[in-house]
């Protein structure tokens, strides 16, 4: 059976595409004929031509997919004529072909509105990848621009102005609001203000009477009389179908265009079938690139024995209009006594959501998405679906409010028929079976199902869908480390700890690949000693720290370190206070008292941070650790010793608390405090772990957070006797050393822990898992091998001798490094 | 005429001088030359010790490693990280640093330095 399709754009490449899937059994001779002189191209992409992407990348299929499925292609050469009586077709350059079938997909052309001077220079419209490249070439010299079209095309168009650096761009439309078609009034004024912020000059209710100039375009006039200069114009009003050719082969059309089709897509002559734009549907005409592939796969199904037919097609829509979010689906503007809609105008956020519900609260009949259409695949599925609405309608724009968040749960209410992907038909049923069958990534799912792989808007949901049925088959998502350990970090820390291996190179030879690299060094490195609390510049460790760790200081602006001392709960007597003083004065640092309660000297060149800790050793200093992913600081309100209102000694019991943690390294840093009343003069509600005194004992609060993302502490346990409260501590601390990925604070460990704090509480106070006594044995263990590793590097030859600036000359510092004076002290040269 | 350039090879250290899997700076001149001896390939890298990024003497004190194979170093002030055989920066940024053939001879590690 021979089969000659008309037309090579995406729905008649589509068509071929699904043509040649199902071709096994039977067999079909395909031949196509294409009026432009490239292959398919994914035309609803066009305006990504100007941000980057090359006519290749928008093509949909190459000219060898054709030959290798031996589809016979005709570029650059439109059918000129039908002979429905021979079933023959003739090609503008004489090629005739007989038919079976005849499927025609000619499309759409841009409308043109019969204005005067449309035919000027500098006029455009906005179709094809050559239009594109015509309208780059006049942008260069050009300086004002307008666009007729305030639809989704003309904006489209709009965007298209802008990427090619016309940014003085006016908006004509004709209705009183932008997209029309789309969404109501409200959501447009919206959109305006949005577009408007952007830089584009919009005008509704302008009817354009006449293009100016000579042979090329000068300016524009309206009905109102009122005039514009413009130097490139746009047309990008609507489209009108393709249907001269089948005018001239004398089948049926519709008074306004479109060749008339029926439920099967055959057009009045039965060996004809027309998809896509140029199709006339029941009144319609469809102008989006789903229902034109369902109409492919509608008329693939017919010619290869099926049964199924056309029976119109949701009309629902997400873009995103330069940079703006919009989208409607179902009824976006249903009205009327049985109609209740839920609106919401933000325009502070600049966001506008409408959902229309059915009179009994349970349905969603369609809505409006302008600003962030994030929920628009859910609510499109549980439009279509008649999925029953919850008891309060509005959550699903607004998402639930107080008790738990759903975490994605709604998902999971869709049908197996639901269809996630639009643009290729694709169930929820067929991704989750793929899943099943071991399509475990989004990119697998592409692959095999192609989902996602036409509009790209339901690729969130996939993402969803395959960890929702990954773990529902019981298995774990993880976060692998690097491309050299396929292992999250606690099965890192689990199997460093089974295997008793004691340096980063025995990790990477038994449990990695490849060299390591800045990813996996630090957390492994760490790793090793939460579990062994080695000395971390040994053994070959000291290169698989970080920087900081690696020199036990900060680096600083202009390769210059920081020292900072441990002063446990910041209690300092006064000769030590004079130590730090000479010190700074004798290395020329400058001083600054810390947000933890201690002095941090800045500005040490590498190679005397050995001679600077040698001195504060010597006057009982020890390392503040604040280069680790360690305990740093347990700061402390001056609590009963002298306060009046104080109830227990909370100075005391931080320095306790301090030295008991110190050295221990984490996956992040670790911050905390201890405060003698409720007045919470430490903050100790801001930190990883944070204690308050009740009249009772300690309140324990945990996984608390200050910078970029501040989080308030939880309370974990209350009116605590002080060994209580540390074993508490010590249990809390190593759940989370041995749980966390890599540079996770306890605040986002909690965040992402199911069950959350209540979770935590089990595990650490009711001993759930029954580790606690390995949790607390473990601690102990740290605590006791605990050394002060800057006392052991200054007192090792080889440790010593890596502070050095140059290799092959250890007594020069570096050159480079310049301070700049400020406030009788000095700074850091600032960077280029 | 075409200019020349003589190569001549500078003994920087000796072998033991240098941490393994790590670097050190190597001062020739007023030149600044990292030095990296990437123990687990059996092979030595040499690049300028500045950092392009913010122009900062620091790559000899940054991790090594590899990206899908290839060698690299990463700044420890931002981590950007550079190939240690092209020089070419990997982290996406628009610089590249100098590289510097280097040899091991009884011991001693050379690096290739160009002489006007």
């Amino acid at each position: 059976m021979k089969v000659v399709v008309v037309g090579n754009g995406m729905v008649g490449y589509k068509f071929c595409e699904k043509l040649v899937a199902k071709n096994s059994s039977a067999h079909f001779e395909i031949v196509v004929f294409g009026e432009e002189t490239r292959p398919a191209y994914d035309r609803v992409h066009l305006s990504e031509y100007f941000s980057g992407k090359s006519a290749d990348d928008l093509s949909l299929a190459s000219k060898d997919w054709y030959v290798d499925n031996n589809i016979k292609l005709y570029l650059g050469d439109p059918v000129k004529s039908i002979d429905r009586v021979t079933k023959t077709i003739t090609s503008h350059s004489g090629i005739t072909e007989q038919y079976d079938y005849l499927v025609l997909a000619t499309g759409s052309s841009a409308f043109v509105p019969p204005i005067p001077g449309v035919e000027k220079e500098g006029v455009f419209i906005y179709r094809t990848i050559e239009d594109l490249e015509l309208m780059t070439q006049w942008a260069k010299h050009s300086k004002k621009g307008a666009v007729i079209g305030g639809g989704l095309l003309g904006l489209e168009a709009a965007k298209a102005m802008l990427d090619l650096g016309v940014t003085n761009t006016q908006v004509i439309e004709f209705a009183p609001r932008l997209m029309p078609r789309q969404i109501d009034e409200a959501g447009s004024a919206l959109l305006q203000s949005k577009l408007e912020s952007l830089g584009l000059t919009i005008h509704t209710s302008k009817n354009t009477t006449a293009i100016t100039g000579d042979e090329s375009i000068k300016g524009m006039s309206f009905s109102d009389n009122t005039s514009i200069e413009v130097d490139m114009l746009v047309i990008s009003a609507g489209i009108k179908p393709r249907d001269e050719l089948a005018k001239s082969s004398g089948l049926d059309t519709g008074a306004r265009g479109g060749i008339v089709v029926n439920d099967k897509l055959q057009t009045s002559d039965e060996n004809i079938f027309a998809i896509g734009e140029c199709a006339l549907h029941n009144g319609m005409i469809y102008g989006l690139v789903a229902p034109g592939y369902e109409m492919a796969d509608v008329v693939v199904a017919i010619l290869t024995g099926g049964d199924k037919s056309f029976t119109g097609f949701d009309m629902s829509t997400k873009l995103k209009l330069i940079g703006v979010d919009v989208a409607s689906f179902g009824d976006p503007f249903a009205i009327g006594g049985e109609v209740k809609s839920v609106v919401l105008n933000d325009s502070m956020k600049g966001i506008y959501k409408r959902i229309n519900i059915s009179a009994d609260g349970k349905q969603l009949l369609g809505g409006i998405l302008v600003g962030d259409a994030e929920q628009y695949n859910m609510l499109l599925q549980t439009c279509k679906n008649k999925v029953v609405l919850p008891p309060n309608p509005e959550d699903v724009i607004l998402g639930s409010r107080g008790g738990e968040a759903d975490g994605g749960a709604g998902i999971l209410s869709l049908p197996d028929d639901a269809y996630i992907c639009s643009c290729e038909s694709i169930t929820k049923g067929a991704i989750c079976s793929e899943v099943e069958n071991g399509a475990e990534t989004v990119e697998a799912i592409k692959k095999c199902t192609k989902a996602g792989t036409g509009c790209g808007g339901c690729v969130p949901m996939i993402k969803d869908l395959v960890n929702y049925t990954l773990k529902a088959q019981g298995k774990y998502i993880r976060n692998v480390i690097c491309e050299h350990f396929n292992y999250s970090r606690q099965e890192l820390y689990d199997l460093v700890k089974i295997h008793q291996l004691k340096t980063y190179d025995e990790v990477l030879d038994k449990l990695g690949t490849g060299d390591g690299c800045e990813l996996c060094k630090p957390p492994v490195a760490s790793i090793l000693a939460s579990l062994w609390n080695e000395m971390i510049l040994e053994k070959g460790n000291d290169t698989a720290q970080d920087s900081n760790d690696r020199f036990l200081a900060n680096i600083q602006k202009g390769g210059t370190y920081s020292v900072v001392p441990r002063i446990p709960g910041g209690e300092i007597t006064p000769d030590k206070l004079i130590v730090i003083g000479q010190v700074a004065k004798k290395y020329h640092l400058y001083t600054k008292i810390t947000g933890g309660q201690r002095i941090d000297l800045f500005g040490a060149h590498l190679s005397d941070l050995p001679l600077i800790w040698e001195e504060l050793i010597a006057a009982g200093f020890e390392s503040g650790h604040a280069y680790g992913k360690a305990l740093r600081t347990v700061k402390s309100c001056v609590g009963s010793t002298w306060c009046r209102f104080g109830l227990h000694d909370s100075v005391s019991f931080a320095i306790q608390i301090e030295e008991r943690y110190r050295g221990l390294r984490a996956p992040h840093k670790i911050k905390s405090a201890v405060s003698g009343c409720i007045r919470e003069c430490a903050e100790a509600q801001s930190k990883d772990f944070g204690i308050i005194a009740t009249e009772k004992g300690w309140n324990l609060y945990v996984c608390g957070n200050g910078g970029s993302k501040p989080q308030h502490a939880l309370l974990l346990a209350t009116d605590l006797d002080c060994e209580t409260c540390i074993r508490y501590i010590d249990r809390f601390l190593m759940f989370y050393i041995k749980t966390a990925d890599p540079l996770t604070r306890t605040a986002t460990w909690l965040n992402k822990m199911d069950g959350g704090i209540d979770y935590l509480r089990n595990v650490v106070v009711n001993d759930s898992l029954r580790i606690v006594q390995e949790l607390e044995a473990e601690m102990q263990l740290l605590v006791d091998s605990y050394k002060c590793e800057w006392k052991e590097a200054v007192e090792n030859p080889e440790i010593r001798k890596r502070f050095n600036h140059f290799v092959n000359a250890p007594e020069e510092k570096d050159p480079t490094v310049v301070f700049d004076p400020m406030r009788e002290q000095k700074r850091a040269k600032e960077w280029k | 005429m075409i200019a020349t350039k003589t190569i001549t090879w500078f003994p920087a250290c000796r072998v033991e001088d240098v941490p393994a899997n790590g670097g050190v700076c190597v001062k020739y001149n007023n030149t600044q030359i990292a030095l990296f001896h990437f123990a687990r390939r059996n092979e030595w890298y040499a690049t300028q010790n500045e950092c392009p990024h913010r122009m900062q003497m620091a790559l000899s004190r940054g991790m090594i490693g590899s990206q899908n194979g290839e060698p690299k170093v990463a700044c420890p002030f931002h981590k950007k990280t550079f190939s240690l055989v092209t020089g070419e920066c990997l982290s996406g940024d628009e610089c590249v640093i100098t590289t510097y053939e280097v040899k091991v001879e009884d011991g001693r590690v050379y690096i290739a330095v160009e002489e006007d």
